[in-house]
């Protein structure tokens, strides 16, 4: 038995190596931030959404674009079709058949990043791991999510008020991005963004509020996907007793056990 | 089949007669179906089942993504994530076809050393063992070329990295990998030959686990004793085995189930666990990342990759007689390439006459040690090339390959095995002694 669990706890752990892959971050100390979608029972909280668009939309959407996400999509976070309608029509959309600008439709995309170094952030918050150990295996990611949205909250207030300049550009010491150097300039401030519904806009809280928008822009239908978890869970686990139970009675006479 | 006496069947009706006369498929399903199967199997012989599972649902859900992607260099990336947001049930099909090709992994991992274990590839298993190892160099590849596909940051990186292995080889290596590519460079015509190849592998798969079922039906199934089941007479064999049906396929069938439970609550709670972030920007051959590392289930030998730098006294002597026609690099591939091929070599390698781990007191911390080799190297695969990660490396692959080339050939020698059963009855009889009829 001691062996037979041994062999398992291996095995286990040839598996959670996998999270190893996150290995090698460089960067600072990342903290873990409970955000609403956590856990296998979280979900988006659409009002930190909407919150989190509007500083997207204010700030962010400056430099960077969401080119994979379309507005319709926005439906997801409360709006009705009319505003979603409204919102798109804010944004300038090449049209190749007018090969001219038009104002968005729902079916427009969001658009690209306007300046080149400006990564599209659609996927941003998948695309960055904020938790990486112990030991590079990965285990941290098990318990606190894998950590994207953490790393863009720590990323936007990881500066240090340090600029260079190198090859006539400057660049902003941030203690979180890997090098430490960040073309970047600081984009939040206290209060920078005015919430309509009052919500506290302090650095920390805008940062925490678009890490949300972005996490749900790269991962739309987490809440699907949970309910799969669910249901497949449930549904196969009482099958797996079912089975259990099957198996039992058919070895039992063979067993040289009364049958249950 | 299996040389084990059972019953066959017979056709009764006038329909069957006649289509048994022309194909005798009814018959072929019922011999594969009720096959004596030793009764003394314990849990770890479920895996052939959860492998095969693994396969058809990899082809099911790969299918499906097939209709949606492009592969494209300049579409590829976008078609993932149309799959992602608009396809119906396209981020559940993407998720389980990903975290399968875990579960297939994982699923061969612990077959293979079940087998390497209770020693499943000695005679007269050789074939269906070395057919298992063709099957894992199918999956590998398979793997490898599927992870190309979303054409991610990583896919390219890795791309470029494992086809650079075959540039290492000595005066043909360069024209092969420019072969390989389609190009001097991974682009576009890479992208379209590895889903080409992508698509036909996993039917390759197919068929040679077609083959791998029919060789182990030809010997019958190895068993934890190791002890042959009697064939003397139909009724000496019932006495050591059971039908397949319905004995292990509902066995098999509650242990696929249990893993199930777990692989979806992966799949439903945390998908992108076991891939790398980098993968979700697109690719950009004008920025390396930082750190290339390949799907987990290929760690362990890309650690052995790895480990084998010019400063490495073997490298060094191999380099010096070859004339620096073997370099760090080819002889980093050769010994990748090589800690497989000593695991196809292992039924002959294994001097031991005992099959059953369970009876070769020596060997079996050996093997306990390889195990944890194993994941040990399968960490080093993770971290970056440095010390102190470089030198554990080298001692795991030290050992990797000492446990084929030298520790098996001997132990078989030296090593006073413990007593075996006489026959399979024995076993189960004795493991179930403490709830047996007591008229019995």
């Amino acid at each position: 038995m001691i062996r037979k669990l041994t062999l398992s706890v291996l095995a286990a752990l040839a598996m959670t190596t996998g999270g190893a892959f996150a290995a090698g971050g460089e960067g600072g100390h990342i903290e873990n931030i409970a955000f609403s979608f956590d856990g296998p029972f979280g979900t988006y909280d659409q009002a930190q959404l909407q919150r989190g668009l509007q500083v997207y939309t204010e700030v962010c959407s400056a430099c960077h674009g969401l080119k994979y996400v379309p507005f319709r999509d926005l439906e997801a976070l409360g709006y009705d079709a009319a505003q979603v309608r409204a919102y798109a029509a804010r944004f300038d959309i090449f049209d190749p058949e007018l090969e001219d600008t038009r104002p968005g439709l729902p079916t427009d995309h969001f658009p690209k990043s306007s300046l080149s170094n400006a990564p599209d952030l659609s996927m941003m918050a998948k695309a960055r791991a904020g938790f990486h150990g112990p030991f590079g295996l990965g285990i941290n990611q098990l318990f606190k999510g894998i950590g994207g949205p953490e790393y863009i909250v720590a990323l936007l207030n990881g500066y240090t008020g340090e600029e260079k300049e190198q090859a006539g550009t400057v660049l902003y010491e941030n203690h979180i991005f890997p090098g430490g150097l960040i073309a970047m300039s600081p984009p939040l401030s206290d209060e920078l963004v005015e919430y309509a519904d009052g919500h506290a806009n302090d650095a920390h809280h805008l940062a925490v509020d678009v890490a949300a928008f972005l996490m749900w822009a790269a991962e739309p239908k987490m809440m699907a996907r949970k309910h799969l978890g669910f249901m497949s869970v449930f549904f196969l686990g009482f099958l797996a007793v079912l089975l259990y139970l099957t198996n039992k009675r058919i070895w039992a006479p063979v067993k040289g056990r009364k049958q249950a | 089949m299996a040389g084990i006496p059972h019953d066959h069947y017979e056709p009764k009706s006038g329909f069957e007669k006649w289509l048994n006369n022309r194909l005798p498929v009814v018959g072929l399903i019922y011999d594969t179906l009720f096959i004596p199967t030793p009764k003394n199997l314990n849990w770890w012989w479920i895996w052939g089942i959860v492998l095969a599972f693994c396969l058809v649902m990899q082809i099911a859900t790969g299918i499906v993504l097939a209709m949606h992607y492009t592969p494209h260099v300049d579409m590829a990336f976008a078609s993932i994530e149309h799959i992602m947001r608009n396809v119906n049930g396209g981020a559940l099909l993407r998720y389980t076809h990903a975290n399968g090709a875990s579960l297939f992994f994982f699923a061969v991992y612990v077959h293979m050393f079940r087998g390497l274990f209770y020693g499943s590839y000695k005679s007269p298993r050789e074939v269906t063992w070395i057919i298992g190892m063709l099957i894992y160099l199918a999956m590998m590849a398979t793997g490898f070329l599927g992870y190309v596909l979303p054409w991610g940051q990583m896919s390219f990186w890795g791309a470029t990295v494992i086809t650079g292995l075959f540039g290492a080889i000595p005066f043909i290596g360069e024209p092969l990998q420019t072969w390989l590519l389609g190009g001097p460079a991974v682009g576009n015509p890479t992208l379209n030959r590895f889903f080409s190849l992508h698509y036909l592998l996993p039917f390759v798969i197919a068929g040679l686990v077609i083959v791998h079922i029919w060789a182990f039906h030809t010997t019958g199934n190895n068993n934890p004793t190791g002890v042959e089941v009697r064939r003397g007479s139909k009724a000496e064999a019932e006495k050591d085995t059971l039908p397949f049906w319905p004995y292990f396929v509902i066995k098999d069938l509650f242990a696929l189930v249990v893993i199930l439970v777990v692989f979806f609550a992966i799949v439903g709670f945390m998908p992108n666990f076991l891939g790398h972030p980098d993968n979700y920007i697109e690719a950009n051959p004008l920025s390396t990342p930082a750190h290339i590392v390949p799907e987990w289930y290929y760690l362990p030998f890309y650690a052995i990759l790895r480990a084998f730098t010019s400063d490495v006294w073997v490298v060094q002597i191999a380099s010096f007689v070859t004339g620096g026609i073997i370099d760090a690099k080819f002889f980093g591939v050769l010994a990748m390439f090589g800690s497989i091929f000593v695991m196809v070599l292992v039924p002959w390698l294994d001097t031991s006459s005992v099959r059953s781990g369970r009876y070769r007191p020596m060997f079996r911390w050996w093997f306990y040690l390889l195990v944890i080799d194993f994941v040990v190297l399968m960490w080093c695969g993770a971290m970056p090339a440095e010390p102190p990660y470089s030198i554990i490396s080298l001692i795991g692959a030290a050992y990797w390959f000492a446990y084929f080339l030298v520790i098996l050939p001997i132990l078989g020698v030296i090593e006073k095995p413990l007593p075996q059963p006489a026959t399979i009855e024995e076993d189960f009889n004795d493991h179930y002694a403490h709830d047996a009829h007591p008229a019995e």
